[in-house]
């Protein structure tokens, strides 16, 4: 086993074996979704045309949320120290983790999407297109909260100060991803879309792991 | 006569050096502030007397001599910070960090200004203060931006780790401002239908391009002469903290 696929496992398994985290992300998740009826009225149609729209919120809080664990619990044990001497790069790590990160708190959304589909009347179209759009774009979401989290690791209070630091920068996401669901946006507008954010997915992951690397190098000098 | 080992410093370490800059910087600031006011006098002439009003919008074309500086300062300022990161990345320079903090607030308060002025020229000529439009969308999210950065400038103690970290940053969201941008204008298909920034250009007369070109001078000699004053205060500052501390732990001994 080489040492991407051990950081790999070990992330894996910290995250589902530890704690109920996952779980507690999905409830989140589905709260969200269940929240807006209350707020908004329970109006059948309104809540089909804004579904879309209520689902990427969810999703964007919710990765929020799970960001500050990404390097935090590592960085205060020491681990993150002591992964600098490993035959792995700092950028490898960061991937590796990354990647994990990505397996354990965007796909679990994804999974958890038929019931937010159920409570908020999507039609079977809609849906696969929520699907499709979630998968492409929460990649990048949880790339531009590496950022967030590597820049933040040292400061007490970076839970709260982090998603103010990402919120802007992921706009783009939220804006690609919402359009590419919506059917009403113009002939082949929500293909360019789907495509538009599997590029910026790709350009993130390819470039964020220097930049969360570099910052995580700076924080332990 | 002793043997001199250390390197020579160039032009650019002298003028860069901390205490180098609060010496020469001391000279600039009275010229600048001058020239800054001497431009606005001859700016806010042209703008108020010397300027036909708009066949369409009457006097409120004015607003754009206050609007459009600003709007370029908010980017302007934002690529100035880029380069400091760099700066600070790459030669590690302690100015560049003074540079890009000094700047921060800066941006904000040019930003804040242009969606201001934006706002108050928009009511009377869109009939809206606010419309979710992809020029002002991108504006208000890099204005975001900017109050992050400051945010993230006041959460950590050390400045020295906290400047680096910042840069990374910078540059990460510089790579997302043309994003940004041209993400927006494609979500909103509404646009507003004359853009701005190509007034500087044949579009226009003389009687109102003059008069933009000067204030959009006078604005950048005004961001100029802030941010080397705050510059200043923030070395300054550092100075006090250092003899604080070294004062403090002379009295622990």
């Amino acid at each position: 086993m080489s040492a991407f696929t051990a950081l790999l496992v070990r992330e894996l398994k910290l995250a589902t074996r530890a704690s109920g985290d996952v779980l507690t992300l999905i409830l989140f998740f589905v709260m969200v979704g269940t929240i807006t009826p209350f707020a908004i009225g329970p109006d059948k149609v309104l809540l089909a045309r804004l579904a879309p729209g209520i689902i990427w919120i969810a999703a964007f809080l919710a990765s929020l949320l799970a960001m500050d664990r990404l390097f935090r619990a590592d960085h205060e044990d020491g681990s993150l120290l002591a992964m600098r001497h490993a035959a792995l790069s700092m950028e490898a790590i960061t991937l590796a983790k990354l990647i994990a990160h990505w397996l354990t708190t965007a796909v679990p959304l994804i999974i958890a999407t038929p019931l937010m589909a159920v409570m908020l009347n999507m039609d079977m179209t809609i849906f696969w297109r929520t699907i499709v759009s979630l998968a492409l774009g929460t990649p990048a979401l949880t790339a531009f909260g590496a950022v967030g989290a590597a820049v933040t690791v040292s400061l007490r209070r970076g839970g709260l100060i982090a998603p103010v630091l990402i919120m802007p920068l992921s706009i783009p996401i939220l804006i690609f991803g919402v359009s590419a669901i919506n059917a009403n946006a113009g002939p082949g507008a929500e293909m360019a879309a789907m495509l538009f954010l599997g590029g910026i997915s790709l350009v993130a992951t390819a470039f964020v792991p220097f930049a969360a690397a570099l910052a995580l190098k700076l924080t332990q000098e | 006569m002793s043997l001199d080992t250390a390197k020579p410093m160039n032009w650019f370490d002298r003028l860069a050096h901390p205490g180098q800059f609060l010496i020469w910087s001391r000279r600039l600031i009275w010229p600048l502030a001058i020239i800054t006011v001497l431009l606005f006098a001859l700016g806010l002439w042209y703008a108020f007397f010397n300027s036909p009003e708009d066949y369409q919008m009457g006097d409120t074309v004015r607003i754009m001599y206050i609007h459009v500086p600003n709007a370029w300062l908010s980017q302007f300022c934002y690529v100035l910070m880029a380069m400091s990161a760099i700066g600070t990345l790459v030669w590690r320079h302690p100015m560049a960090d003074v540079s890009m903090k000094a700047a921060a607030p800066l941006g904000a308060a040019f930003t804040a200004m242009a969606l201001y002025t934006g706002a108050l020229w928009g009511r009377p000529t869109w009939g809206t203060y606010w419309e979710w439009d992809g020029r002002m969308t991108s504006t208000l999210i890099l204005l975001l931006m900017y109050l992050g950065l400051i945010a993230l400038w006041r959460a950590f103690d050390d400045q020295l780790r906290a400047a680096k970290l910042i840069a990374v940053l910078t540059l990460v969201g510089a790579i997302n401002i043309p994003v940004i941008k041209f993400s927006v204008d494609w979500w909103n298909t509404l646009h507003q239908p004359a853009s701005v920034f190509r007034a500087g250009g044949p579009s226009m007369p003389p009687s109102i391009y003059i008069p933009l070109f000067v204030m959009t001078f006078a604005f950048t000699f005004l961001f100029l002469t802030l941010h080397l004053v705050s510059m200043r205060s923030e070395v300054l500052r550092r100075r006090v903290r250092t003899l604080e501390r070294k004062q403090a732990s002379g009295a622990a001994k």
